[in-house]
């Protein structure tokens, strides 16, 4: 077999400045989780279908499964870890999600809080059908999205009111 | 090689590749003709996917992701053109596109998801050339022209030439789509493109979309129709146009256009049969002329 295609990133996760090598075949999910050890990425379908692994590629939301890790080379990632404000409390969407009962397993949570989180900033009032729109490439298997659609309307009236 | 082993194993989902980031088309192009089994690297939402599972694996993948001379929208007097690698998100969001021709607000609004419509590009799309891509749909339904460009070359195709065959288009290894352009309708014309699918962003089983204009009589002078998911490429209705052209609207005309879908051949796959395809067709293209004739009588009377 021939050497591994290899290229030097430097990107921006979460604040933080990583420079690192990578192999041109690594999906941006696989080197956020095995390389940095950002494990709140998860993989579901790892071809596109499911959510579970979007991020925000300079701010907006993407399939990392379908991103390479070379293509993030000079960009800013985040990831759920980077959503709450410390390590003991949840930010306004996650404690909508808590008190809503937004999830059950939790698998496909931090795809659908990154998907939210892009959605809530460029469409602060949102009608039921709107988030249900913007949920729509986000698969859930527990819910049946009641609770979710619930957290997001929520989490959008408590952002609106922050703001006021 | 990566020093940990355990972690190579993990990372395995595509098969190996060397990867080319190009800065501009120029680059692109002599990397494309100097290159054997090399791919262009669009938004990756469907090369990406087909890696991964390794139906496609590739020896070269050229990323034009920051050939930012491919990205873009612009209108002058009588035609838009859009750069190939311009994101569907950036089309739908385009305000003068949407203005001049608002069923690509209405057609890409059906694309995939927000997360998909942020990658995924025009060109991609295109050159993907899945039977029921709604943009491919949209390059018929304007007779758009396709610009194609490899080394010191290019030449313009229209969508019906560019799709060649099932999920072929008729790029050669050293071509690349570049833009595409189109002369918008005259403002105020109907418009509508509608589709089913299973569920929301799921790829159409059927789709439709229309575009009219009414003279001073309120009778049809001008309209284009196309089915998607039909067949292997997008299916422009050209006896329906002929038959509607010089009538008032009315639901009588088009339910009786729309049962002249049930004629043609259509796809049959494991999941949906022909039939059902001829029954969608027939109603969504009745419902599609309606919504579209409603909107030119409504901007004519304003």
């Amino acid at each position: 077999m021939s050497d591994p295609d290899l290229h030097e990133v430097s990107l921006i996760v979460n604040g933080i400045e990583y420079s690192e090598t990578v192999e041109s075949r690594w999906s941006l999910a696989d080197f956020l989780r095995q390389k940095l050890g950002l494990t709140g990425t998860h993989l579901g379908c790892e071809h596109g279908v499911c959510g579970a692994c979007t991020v925000l590629l300079e701010g907006q939301t993407v399939r990392s499964c379908l991103t390479l890790a070379v293509q993030a080379n000079r960009k800013s990632i985040e990831t759920v870890e980077g959503l709450a404000p410390s390590p003991t409390e949840l930010n306004t969407l996650q404690q909508a999600f808590w008190e809503n009962h937004g999830l059950q397993c939790g698998f496909c949570t931090p795809g659908i809080l990154m998907t939210l989180t892009e959605f809530l900033r460029d469409n602060p009032d949102p009608s039921e059908a709107d988030v249900r729109e913007a949920l729509s490439g986000n698969i859930c298997r527990c819910t049946g999205y009641q609770g979710i659609v619930a957290a997001a309307l929520d989490a959008a009236a408590k952002m609106r009111a922050d703001s006021s | 090689m990566p020093s940990d082993g355990l972690q190579l194993l993990r990372f395995m989902k595509p098969a190996p590749f060397k990867y080319h980031r190009v800065s501009s088309l120029p680059e692109a192009t002599s990397l494309l003709a100097s290159l054997d089994n090399a791919r262009i690297l669009a938004g990756g939402q469907s090369l990406m996917p087909m890696m991964n599972l390794r139906y496609v694996m590739v020896d070269h993948l050229i990323d034009l992701n920051e050939a930012l001379d491919l990205a873009g929208i612009r209108i002058d007097e009588n035609r838009a053109h859009i750069g190939a690698m311009t994101r569907q998100r950036d089309i739908l969001s385009s305000p003068e596109l949407v203005a001049r021709s608002p069923i690509f607000a209405e057609a890409l609004q059906q694309v995939g998801h927000i997360q998909t419509r942020n990658r995924g590009t025009l060109g991609g799309s295109l050159c993907h050339l899945d039977p029921a891509a709604e943009l491919a749909g949209l390059m018929t339904l304007h007779d758009a022209t396709l610009t194609l460009s490899k080394q010191n070359a290019e030449r313009r195709v229209s969508m019906d030439e560019f799709a060649m065959g099932y999920m072929t288009p008729c790029t050669e290894p050293d071509e690349i789509l570049t833009s595409i352009s189109f002369e918008p309708w005259p403002a105020g014309h109907g418009f509508d493109f509608r589709e089913f699918s299973r569920r929301h962003g799921d790829f159409a089983i059927v789709g439709v979309a229309t575009l009219l204009t009414v003279d001073a009589d309120g009778r049809i002078d001008r309209i284009a129709c196309v089915l998607i998911g039909t067949d292997y490429k997008p299916v422009r209705l050209n006896e329906v146009e002929t038959n509607l052209r010089g009538k008032k609207p009315s639901e009588d005309i088009f339910r009786a256009a729309g049962e002249t879908a049930r004629n043609i051949d259509m796809l049959e796959d494991a999941l949906i049969p022909e039939s059902y395809r001829k029954q969608l067709a027939a109603v969504l293209l009745r419902r599609s002329l309606q919504s579209a004739s409603e909107k030119a009588v409504r901007t004519r009377n304003v």
